[in-house]
């Protein structure tokens, strides 16, 4: 296993990514071989292969390119909302500690309060369409910005913060040039997790909604019995999300370990 | 600490007014004032209705807990444990994690069908992640010195286990039990939503279904303060724990 | 060097790491050879990465030596900690869900002593070490040197044979080092210990010790003992002597060179094993 010559450092397949990507391949083609079997019967799940062949039929076809469309751009613009808001009451919170003091309760308890119940508030206020959409998005990623940016300030050395002070930099500046660089790898986390979050937001709304959307596609699928459509749409959902989230991971770890966090 | 307590108050107050002035500029069919919603909340609270529906949920949200948390940290200390296999599963977990759950809500809905044992499926697969990842992180970030420790004082694998690594990784461990509960409610009031006839999400979708505003808004605030109370009774074992008890 | 074997004997010892995932393997320390006799104190000094550490494993048992003999009392070091032997190490270890006296009382409760026994060996301790008023504290309330002495405290109670210390002061300020380092002569004064302590502070190494070990850059050997001949009633005021000036400037002078050398190493070094 291990080479005589070490071959260049990222080329190299490591027994961990090695044993990770078998663990992986073995799980799939256990499902797909239940699948085909009959132990997993069709109206519960179909096997892994067609779901990928369904996907890749969609892709092809674009017949739903205009939900995939809707749906990711109502997500890039709950993302940005969130990330910005989140970032911005972070920021305060984390200066006034005082008020960090007392929403501290609020903020730990916010994931477990179901903010899908807002829908219909948001519905009547912005009327049926992206923009009640977008701001559920943004609820549900906004909170993980919010506490990861507080985080990401807190862990600003203050011997970093102080060199800034010496070359007297304003506060504007002390934030921009020092402390937001300094906080990066843990606001990268905020953001990847409020991109999780908001999707989820997004979909399950449209999930409700029903009108247009990726949300949307599965539910009428799932109504219909489609489970070849529902599948594909889910896996293109899923592989969407493991794609960004590994990047921003694989990003947010580079990071910390550049920065020595890690 | 009077001060604190006083900012407490400050600070819901300030909410409760903010929410108010809210309430005046989007009007009744969007909310209802914070005085309505607390009134329909007791008033609530004294209907048999309710506590069926509470009930309902609270049995489902106790079992899935006791799973989620079971096995969470099962999963979680073995993968701890275990180098090799932590380095391994470390980013499928977290992949897991972050994956919207809707996507597996179909299929759980399929397995399960309707009824109780959907609504904790529901839940565990919200709450398992975070107890297993924080009880994995946990046990790997054991101080190294700590080992040595043990090892010096010769002390037997059961022993060193029991006496240093438990206290050592007891609170970040807590924490996620903590992370994880609160997942666990969501979950399953979210199985409530698809796939019951019983339970607060149950009355949540038929009052949404009328709109009916300060039902939806009394049953979301009772769902918080529970929430609440939850995590800071949590909040502080975690303190304790970490104090040596 | 080589002669009749002390309370701990070295012979030929070498500590290689094997390497994984195509790393070559680390040739951490040795060859040693070296004799540390009953009761001494007996300083490791050398740049970092040299395997002053490694070395300490050896000493303690904790990791079996890739060739050559370690013997403690005659008997063979095999990879597991004899009974005798303590060790203090450079990060804090106390333990943070307990209280100081907790702390303290932590190896002896795990052998079983009686509850009375128990007490009157860490109310000694603690009063030794200058700590019976925080017996109540927790360690997130004392400062880094109050948590090295309870560290200390908690593997003095257990009344070890041989004391290992691996830069148990690196983290505190000079003048605490200088302090703590009276109080160590004291400890090993009226236990009458053995005291291998390892250090990159020459001047430490000067005035505490019978015997200085200047260790090379990695793999470590040693280049050279220097013998101090300080008196053992000596304290840190040892430094106005007129032989301090010229002990520090031989280990200086020996370990020169091998601190550029490792300098250049290091920085492959911690790559390697990170």
């Amino acid at each position: 296993m291990t080479g005589r010559t070490a071959a260049p450092r990222r080329w190299r397949v490591s027994k961990v990514g090695a044993t990770r990507a078998a663990l992986i391949v073995l799980t799939l083609a256990l499902l797909e071989l239940l699948c085909r079997v009959g132990v997993l019967d069709r109206v519960t799940i179909i096997p892994p292969t067609e779901m990928a062949s369904a996907l890749w039929d969609i892709v092809r076809s674009g017949r739903f390119n205009a939900d995939i469309a809707f749906t990711l751009l109502n997500t890039a613009a709950a993302i940005v909302l969130a990330i910005l808001a989140g970032f911005f009451v972070g920021a305060a919170l984390h200066v006034v500690p005082r008020l960090r003091r007392v929403s501290e309760p609020l903020l730990s308890a916010y994931y477990a309060i179901p903010t899908f119940v807002f829908y219909p508030l948001l519905i009547v206020t912005f009327g049926v369409g992206r923009a009640a959409l977008i701001v559920m998005g943004a609820m549900f990623g906004i909170v993980a910005m919010i506490v990861n940016t507080m985080l990401g300030l807190d862990h600003v050395p203050p011997a970093v913060d102080k060199a800034g002070s010496m070359l007297r930099l304003g506060p504007m500046r002390q934030l921009i040039l020092v402390r937001l660089p300094a906080a990066a790898p843990h606001l990268l986390t905020g953001v990847r997790l409020a991109v999780a979050y908001s999707v989820i937001g997004i979909v399950a709304g449209e999930f409700i909604l029903a009108t247009s959307g990726m949300g949307k596609r599965i539910a009428f699928a799932y109504d219909n019995f489609d489970n070849r459509n529902m599948y594909g749409m889910l896996l293109l959902l899923l592989v969407g999300v493991i794609i960004v989230n590994g990047v921003l991971t694989h990003w947010e770890n580079r990071l910390h370990r550049r920065f020595g966090q890690r | 600490m009077k001060s604190s307590r006083f900012d407490y108050l400050v600070f819901v107050a300030g909410l409760l007014v903010l929410w108010q002035l809210v309430y005046w500029a989007v009007g009744a069919d969007v909310l209802s004032s914070p005085f309505a919603t607390i009134a329909r909340a007791l008033e609530l609270l004294q209907t048999e209705a309710f506590w069926v529906h509470a009930k309902a949920t609270t049995s489902a949200f106790a079992i899935a807990s006791v799973i989620s948390i079971a096995g969470g940290i099962v999963i979680g200390l073995w993968l701890g444990l275990r180098r090799f296999a932590g380095d391994v599963a470390s980013p499928i977990l977290g992949s897991l994690y972050s994956i919207p759950k809707i996507t597996l809500y179909p299929l759980i809905l399929l397995i399960f069908g309707l009824g109780i044992s959907a609504k904790i499926a529901f839940g565990v697969i919200h709450g398992i992640f975070p107890v297993a990842i924080f009880t994995m992180n946990a046990v790997r970030n054991v101080a190294p010195v700590y080992h040595r420790t043990a090892h010096i004082m010769r002390l037997s694998p059961v022993q060193s286990a029991a006496t240093i690594m438990t206290p050592a990784a007891l609170p970040e461990i807590l924490a996620g039990i903590r992370v994880g509960i609160a997942l666990t409610l969501l979950g399953t009031l979210i199985g409530e939503l698809f796939a019951s006839t019983s339970g607060i999400g149950f009355a949540l979708v038929r009052a949404m279904g009328i709109h009916a505003v300060t039902d939806i808004l009394a049953l979301t605030l009772l769902i918080f303060v529970f929430a609440a109370s939850l995590n800071a009774s949590l909040h502080l074992v975690e303190r304790w724990v970490r104090h040596g008890g | 060097m080589v002669g009749e074997a002390g309370q701990i004997s070295l012979r030929g010892v070498t500590k290689v790491f094997p390497g994984h995932e195509g790393h070559p393997d680390v040739h951490a320390l040795g060859p040693i050879d070296l004799d540390i006799a009953r009761g001494e104190f007996f300083t490791v000094v050398g740049p970092s990465g040299c395997g002053k550490s490694t070395l300490l494993d050896v000493l303690a048992g904790m990791a079996r030596v890739t060739a050559g003999t370690a013997m403690f009392e005659d008997k063979p070091l095999t990879g597991t900690v004899p009974n005798g032997i303590g060790a203090v190490f450079q990060q804090d270890a106390s333990f943070f869900w307990l209280n100081v006296w907790d702390n303290v009382a932590f190896g002896l409760r795990r052998r079983g002593m009686p509850r009375a026994e128990v007490e009157r060996r860490v109310d000694k301790a603690l009063a030794f070490m200058g700590l019976t008023g925080f017996a109540k504290a927790y360690p997130a309330q004392l400062s880094g040197g109050m948590r090295q002495r309870v560290c200390i405290a908690r593997t003095l109670v257990l009344e070890p044979e041989v004391l290992l210390l691996d830069e148990p002061f690196g983290a505190l300020d000079q003048q605490t080092r200088l302090l703590m380092g009276d109080e160590l002569l004291r400890i090993w004064r009226e236990t009458g210990a053995t005291v291998v302590l390892i250090t990159h502070a020459l001047d430490e190494a000067a005035m505490l010790s019978d015997r200085v070990g200047v260790m090379s850059a990695r793999p470590g050997r040693f280049i050279d003992i220097v013998t101090t001949e300080w008196p053992r009633t000596r304290d840190s005021r040892i430094v106005s002597d007129r032989r301090f000036g010229a002990i520090t400037a031989r280990l200086w002078d020996k370990l020169r060179d091998e601190s550029i050398r490792s300098l250049a190493v290091a920085g492959l070094a911690r790559a390697e094993e990170g």
